[in-house]
């Protein structure tokens, strides 16, 4: 009983205690870098594209709003054909982020983004691209994959032993 | 039935069977690589270790590999015994030491069997800190994808290659840690059934190279349970759809046909859907190369208004399904219904089905299990190619059945052939030619079809004494007859196959005696096994049409997917077209009757339409589409009840749905109401809910379609079947009809399989789908033919021409895949070396081929195993014309 | 002072408990934030007053969807019961001397006997919705209801008995010269509790309890409909407020300002302690707030009642 008095006194004295409220647009916001805003697709450090299309950010999205296609170039080098997201639909929950096996796609601390057309939400893979390779910046998926791509022959890999002999015949 | 104790559960179980197989069966999740259901069992892998008890007293117990220990009554085994899956887990690691970093870009990544089964023994982590292995890879053909370094040795991809499918040219090599499985330089993989390897390979190794091209996941595709329109076995299909392209084709398991196995062509055909030949628009001819683009409603106006005026023919087509026939032999009235095939096959179609409705086809399952074997006249792998990949295993037959006094189940796959070594059960092969199954005859005999079915009345002669007599047979022939009558007698289960490749009613005749004379003898377990040309050979044939001869006379002209070039020769047609005469093509591929047509309507391609098909048995089975036809495109079906309904016929064309149309079917033709049955109708729900087409976590549903705008549109709708555009619906197995994929909790792969099962490699939980049309009548099973054709007389300056059939190029629609188009054969003469000698020609060489009064310029190869006096050309190659063949021709050195 | 027509009066209340109830959703978040350190709404308009306008015109532009499963015609009845039974009670309070609609002789049973048929709406709506978090909101309202309801009369008794009148009125004057707060503290903390109950305020909003019911028994309700229960839950909380001021506070008595002064002044404090109420206090479990009504409060009305009685048989003149 004395406890219920004593928490709604508690209350009724925060009235008088400072606001912790910030007034956003005149008083900017402090974003640390692992908020999760805007997404953004990022480059290897010698700046190929990292998305490797491998479908697992679509896959893992709760709202599904990723779509694109996978394609390859002369090489065996794969990349997305097409990228979009719609951010109309994004939660920005960063699971794509998690699931993405090449530190490609980031989310930022960036959510200004509001768009008075819906339509405008919808961002393709050249809206996605930025030039570097943004939170982790030492990865490269095609260093450590064991497909031959333009540059890197089997073998070639992080760890890896060069192509067997299959003629020899030592035990 | 004999009681095992799993983890001390009580089950009944198949007492011939492996503990693998029934734990499977039994809906055990128990990882497994090197076992298959229909390879069976060698024990390479060491991942399916169970811990195996004394008695119920017994604690240690000690591992065995599930899949190479029989079951035993009242045997004790443990799957989540502590050292059975430490010991899994131990060999996932294993093999994953040299597993390179792969998955996000590997094809067989989501539905990768090596993914499942790491994740169900729960390995997730690697240890080992040395150097990975690597492989250089081999091209392979159009068709397979390699990727070596993926390779977990399990060994399946060689014993199917090999030892299943026959295969030479594909081999595993090198030793130790260092095993390599590949061809023993680049190049095109040569078996038949070489795309099976996609889903054999429990990882990436080998993946679909069509599929690279436009790569989607599983998870990601709009799948339908379908029927292969590309010959007339009727295998079952997932066709997977995404974007509005058709992506690729996996197998969808049916115990009596294709079980696990899909031939390249019906695996690789179905680019034909997105070529450029599509056709996307109705469009009018306005003068000669001229066109006008039309919208619907304009284009079934002017169709209404030819109708209307009621002097309109129908032709129909053997790759068009049973419904859209129908529709246009309701369209045309049935007096005026045509078939869309030759004289002689439809003839020969009629014989078929009256020889179906004396006894019973054989599934492809029953013809495995055949112990005798005698092909007559038909180059099976190119006409009805998955067949071929059954009449293999029957020659094991025989075989196995040998050992039964060894004590080797069958499962026990390399112990059964070792035993069995090189034995083979008797398999007669007497066609044309050479076929891809020589190798395993015990003898084979090429001569021209007249022949061939004077051997098969001898055959039957020599079985029955009331069958015919053949006059004047050499001796050798007559002896070869006595072998092969031989051996059908002495078997259990004889079979004899044959088909329409060679247009001859004679040989039908002949087989259905040799059938015949074997039931009589009580064998009742004989049987006869017509390969029809097409998808829809036999329906066609049982819309009772009029031969196409006959058509003629008419103002207009309806020609329902099919080029009328491919069937008559163009003489013929050109006739039959000449004048003021209107020919209103419906198809969804560009040929040379569409650019004659004064009206083409773009009919929906089979992969986005739903119709029944009837295949060599006569069972009809309803494909369905994966996804709804694009634009103006609509099934031809509808074409048809549009122009109706314009030209006033409301209440004939009153049809909203397949299942009005199928309605009106069975109730015009009572004979075949039992298509009805083939798959529940479009009302059918299950627990109130449609069944998906796409797997619960199809991706992007609100991104695919925000480039053109934000706001999803609702899925599209479907009138005609029980299947959802969409993901949602009911999660539970459907009837087997309606299954379009295989997925379950934990198994991503296509070994799902197992989940759908009753029994592993039995049918389908709620029965095989499809439903046999042709009952056999309960009268006495007919009489002898006795049409015995005379011995061929050979014609001076003449040769027999004869048709080759090629898998890849003789059938019309996968000819438009550009995989399957590169691997089709360019335009050949084909003669044996002895005849091109005495015409003095070399291969390479160009040659005049005369017939009907016209030369073609051909190129010469040299075929020994063609007959003295038989020439060969291709069959149903776009750049010959179509030849009513076996014909007489003459042939001359050409110029150039 | 000249009393107005009491049609004057009754449009003039009938547009003040509007008014009030949506400026109180402003109030409300005000001083929500105010004791939690946030600022609350103060965008929209001067100190943000203007969100109440905006909200009306969101929630007046909203779908007016009638589930296709519920019950149509008890979907559409329950808000508007809610609304008019609060409303009628209205119509019986004295807000100033001759500010009123009907100065009812019985006012006192009339506000008791329309707030029981507030339950019929909760009841509807969470009946009508077909939806079992609806139902199970409506079930539980119907119980707290009418359990909190069975000793909210009880202690107005001693109210009525030191009065001898059930006219609100009647009630008013005789506190002329001690309000009824002193002699009847118990009575008006129970009341209070009742009053909470009653307007389904936390910490007693369990039919609506969003943590375990989505949102009780208007769960499948939106647009305008939501809307009347929302201004319904607001008049119902003026109406409590306004009651204990009456019954308790001595209405519009009070040195120096005018009557009707007065009389926001003190609706104004108790509505900032239901709000203060919701701002500090969990919600309890469903069975301890059955208990507590039966084991509990329903004791002490009863007690309270008794003493006053003898209290007032003992030392009141009889009249
Ligand atoms: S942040 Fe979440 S919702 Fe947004 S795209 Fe990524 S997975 Fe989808
Ligand atoms: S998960 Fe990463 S690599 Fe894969 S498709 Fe998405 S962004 Fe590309
Ligand atoms: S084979 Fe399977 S496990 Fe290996 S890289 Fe491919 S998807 Fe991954
Ligand atoms: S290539 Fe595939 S099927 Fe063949 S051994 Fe390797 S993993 Fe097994
Ligand atoms: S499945 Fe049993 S050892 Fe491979």
């Amino acid at each position: 009983m004395f406890g219920i008095v004593r928490t709604i006194w508690d209350v009724f004295r925060h009235g008088f205690q400072p606001r912790v409220t910030r007034q956003y647009p005149e008083q900017p916001a402090y974003l640390p870098p692992r908020w999760r805003g805007r997404i953004i697709l990022s480059r290897d450090p010698d700046g190929g594209e990292r998305c490797v299309a491998c479908y697992l950010c679509a896959i893992v999205c709760p709202v599904d709003c990723i779509a694109l296609q996978a394609t390859e170039d002369a090489a065996g080098r794969r990349y997305p054909e097409f990228f979009r997201i719609n951010f109309s639909r994004c939660i920005f929950c960063g699971y794509c982020e998690d699931a993405c096996p090449t530190y490609a796609i980031q989310l930022t601390p960036d959510f200004e983004m509001s768009e008075f057309r819906r339509q405008n939400l919808v961002y393709e893979k050249e809206d996605l691209l930025i030039s570097g390779p943004g939170k982790y910046p030492g990865y490269n998926f095609w260093r450590v994959a064991g497909v031959k791509i333009g540059g890197k022959d089997k073998g070639e890999s992080e760890n890896e032993a060069p192509p067997a002999d299959l003629r020899q015949l030592l035990p | 039935m004999a009681t095992i104790y799993v983890d001390d559960r009580p089950c009944r179980v198949d007492p011939q069977q492996n503990l693998l197989h029934v734990c499977l069966s039994l809906g055990f999740n128990l990882p497994y690589f090197c076992w298959h259901p229909a390879l069976g069992s060698v024990g390479a892998c060491r991942q399916c270790a169970v811990k195996l008890f004394r008695d119920a007293h017994d604690r240690r117990g000690k591992l065995v590999m599930a899949c190479m220990t029989p079951v035993a009554d009242g045997a004790r085994i443990s799957l989540a015994d502590p050292d059975a899956l430490a010991f899994r887990a131990g060999i996932i690691e294993g093999m994953m030491h040299n597993h390179p970093h792969d998955c996000p870009v590997c094809d067989e990544g989501g539905e990768c069997h090596l993914q499942d089964m790491t994740v169900m023994t729960g390995h997730d982590y690697r240890r080992y800190s040395f150097p990975k292995r690597t492989f250089r890879n081999q091209y392979l053909g159009p068709l397979v994808n390699h990727e070596m370094n993926r390779c977990i040795q399990c060994y399946r991809c060689v014993r199917f290659y090999r030892e299943y499918a026959g295969g030479r040219d594909f081999n595993v090599f090198g030793i130790r840690n260092l095993v390599y499985f590949g061809r023993y330089q680049d190049g095109v993989l040569e078996n038949e059934f070489a795309g099976n390897l996609d889903e054999v390979c429990p990882t990436g190794v080998f993946t679909d190279a069509t599929h690279k091209r436009h790569y989607t996941r599983k998870w990601d595709l709009q799948f339908a349970p379908s029927i292969c329109i590309h010959c007339g076995v009727g295998c079952n299909l997932s066709p997977g759809e995404r974007y509005g392209l058709l992506r690729r084709i996996v197998n969808r398991y049916h115990q009596d046909l294709n079980s696990y196995f899909l031939c390249d062509r019906g695996r690789y055909g179905y680019e034909f859907v997105n070529s450029e030949s599509r056709l996307r628009q109705a469009r009018l001819g306005i003068a000669a190369g001229k066109w006008q683009s039309l919208a619907a409603q304009p284009a079934a106006a002017w169709l209404g208004k030819l109708l209307a005026a009621g002097d309109v023919i129908g032709i129909g087509s053997p790759r068009a399904s049973l419904e859209a026939n129908y529709a246009l032999r309701l369209a045309v009235g049935p007096r005026r219904f045509f078939a869309g095939v030759s004289d002689v096959e439809l003839r020969l179609l009629r014989l078929a089905a009256d020889l179906l409705r004396r006894q019973p086809a054989p599934t492809l399952r029953e013809m495995e299990s055949a112990d005798a074997v005698l092909v007559l006249g038909e180059d099976v792998t190119n006409t009805a190619p998955r067949m071929a990949l059954s009449l293999r295993q029957a020659v094991r037959q025989q075989p196995l059945a040998e050992l039964e006094p060894l004590k080797i189940p069958v499962w026990l796959d390399h112990a059964a052939r070792e035993a069995a070594q090189e034995r083979r059960g008797p398999f007669y092969i007497a066609t044309p030619a050479a076929t891809r199954l020589d190798d395993i005859a015990a003898e084979t005999w090429h001569a021209a079809p007249g022949e061939l079915a004077r051997l098969g009345f001898a055959v039957a002669r020599v079985l029955d004494e009331s069958a015919p007599a053949v006059a004047d047979l050499p001796p050798p022939v007559q002896a070869l007859a006595g072998r092969i009558a031989a051996a059908l007698s002495s078997a259990r289960r004889p079979l004899v196959v044959s088909g329409l490749a060679c247009r001859s009613a004679a040989l039908l005749e002949a087989s259905a005696n040799i059938a015949l004379a074997l039931r009589r003898s009580r064998q009742d377990h004989a049987r006869l096994a017509i390969a029809v040309p097409e998808a829809n050979s036999l329906g066609l044939a049982l819309l009772d049409p009029r031969p196409l001869s006959e058509a003629a006379g008419a103002e207009a002209l309806i020609v329902l997917e099919n080029d009328l070039y491919r069937r008559a020769s163009a003489s013929w047609v050109d006739e039959l077209l000449a004048g003021e005469r209107r020919l209103i093509a419906l198809d969804c591929l560009e040929h040379p009757t569409t650019r004659r047509a004064s009206l083409v309507l773009p009919a929906a391609a089979w992969s986005e339409d739903e119709g029944t098909f009837v295949n060599y048995e006569g069972r009809a089975q309803r494909y369905f589409a994966a996804c709804p036809p694009p634009g103006e495109i609509q099934s031809s079906w509808r074409w048809l009840r549009d122009a109706m309904r314009e030209a006033g016929r409301e209440a004939a064309a009153g049809w909203q749905s397949l299942d009005d149309l199928l309605a009106g079917l069975a109730r015009d033709l009572p004979a075949l109401a039992p298509v009805l049955n083939a798959a529940p109708p479009a009302d059918f729900r299950m627990a109130g809910a449609r069944i998906p087409r796409q797997p619960h976590r199809y991706s992007g549903r609100t991104a695919i379609l925000a480039n053109l705008d934000v706001s999803e549109p609702p899925p599209p709708p479907d009138p005609d079947s029980p299947l959802a555009y969409s993901m949602e619906g009911n999660p539970d197995q459907p009837p087997a009809a309606l299954l379009p994929f295989a997925w379950a909790p934990g198994w991503n792969s296509y070994q799902a399989w197992n989940k759908f099962q009753e029994e592993i490699y039995g049918p389908l939980r709620g029965g095989n789908p499809g439903v046999l049309l042709l009952a056999p009548e309960p009268r006495p099973a007919g009489d002898f033919f006795r049409n015995v054709p005379p011995p061929l007389a050979g014609r001076d300056g003449e040769w027999l021409l004869l048709p080759l059939y090629h898998i890849f190029g003789s059938e019309m629609l996968s000819r438009y895949a550009p995989a399957i188009r590169q691997l089709s054969p360019a335009p050949y003469l084909a003669l044996s070396a002895a005849d091109a000698g005495s015409l003095g020609l070399h291969a390479g060489e160009n040659v005049a081929l005369w017939l009907d009064g016209r030369a073609i310029t051909l190129s010469l190869k040299i075929r020994p195993d063609l007959p003295p006096g038989c020439a060969g050309v291709p069959a149903g190659l776009e750049a010959l014309p179509a030849l009513e063949l076996p014909a007489w021709s003459r042939i001359e050195r050409g110029h150039g | 002072m000249v009393s107005p027509h009491p049609l004057v009066s009754l449009l003039a209340i009938l547009l003040l408990a509007l008014t009030l109830a949506s400026g109180l959703i402003w109030f409300e978040r005000r001083l929500l934030a105010w004791w939690q350190d946030r600022y609350g709404p103060n965008r929209v308009g001067p100190f943000g007053l203007l969100q109440v306008l905006a909200d009306m015109i969101k929630i007046f532009a909203k779908e007016d969807w009638v589930p296709p499963f519920a019950d149509k015609v008890a979907f559409i009845l329950a808000p508007a019961i809610i609304v008019v039974t609060v409303l009628l009670s209205f119509a019986v309070l004295p807000f100033a001397p001759g500010v009123i609609v009907s100065d009812l002789n019985i006012a006192l049973l009339f506000f008791l006997a329309m707030s029981s048929l507030g339950v019929y709406s909760i009841v509807l709506a969470g009946w009508s919705s077909d939806n079992k978090y609806s139902l199970l909101g409506g079930m539980r309202a119907a119980a707290q209801m009418l359990s909190y309801e069975v000793f909210m009369g009880l202690s107005l008794m001693g109210v009525v008995l030191l009065a001898g009148t059930f006219s609100l009125n009647g009630i008013v004057r005789a506190q002329r010269h001690l309000w009824f707060i002193v002699p009847q503290f118990a009575g008006f903390l129970l009341f209070f509790i009742a009053g909470l109950a009653e307007t389904r305020r936390l910490p007693f909003d369990l039919p609506e309890a969003e943590s375990e019911l989505v949102a009780g028994f208007h769960s499948e309700y939106s647009g305008m409909k939501f809307g009347m229960f929302f201004v319904g839950e607001y008049l119902g909380i003026t109406l409590i407020s306004a009651m204990i001021a009456i019954l308790f506070f001595g209405g519009w008595l009070g040195p120096g300002l005018p009557p009707l002064l007065w009389f926001f002044l003190k609706l104004f404090c108790f509505l900032s302690l239901f709000i203060l109420m919701r701002a500090a206090l969990p919600r309890p479990r469903f069975d301890q707030l059955m208990a507590w009504a039966w084991k509990l409060l329903l004791p002490l009305a009863l007690l309270n009642l008794l003493v006053t009685g003898a209290l007032v048989l003992a030392f009141l003149p009889r009249r």
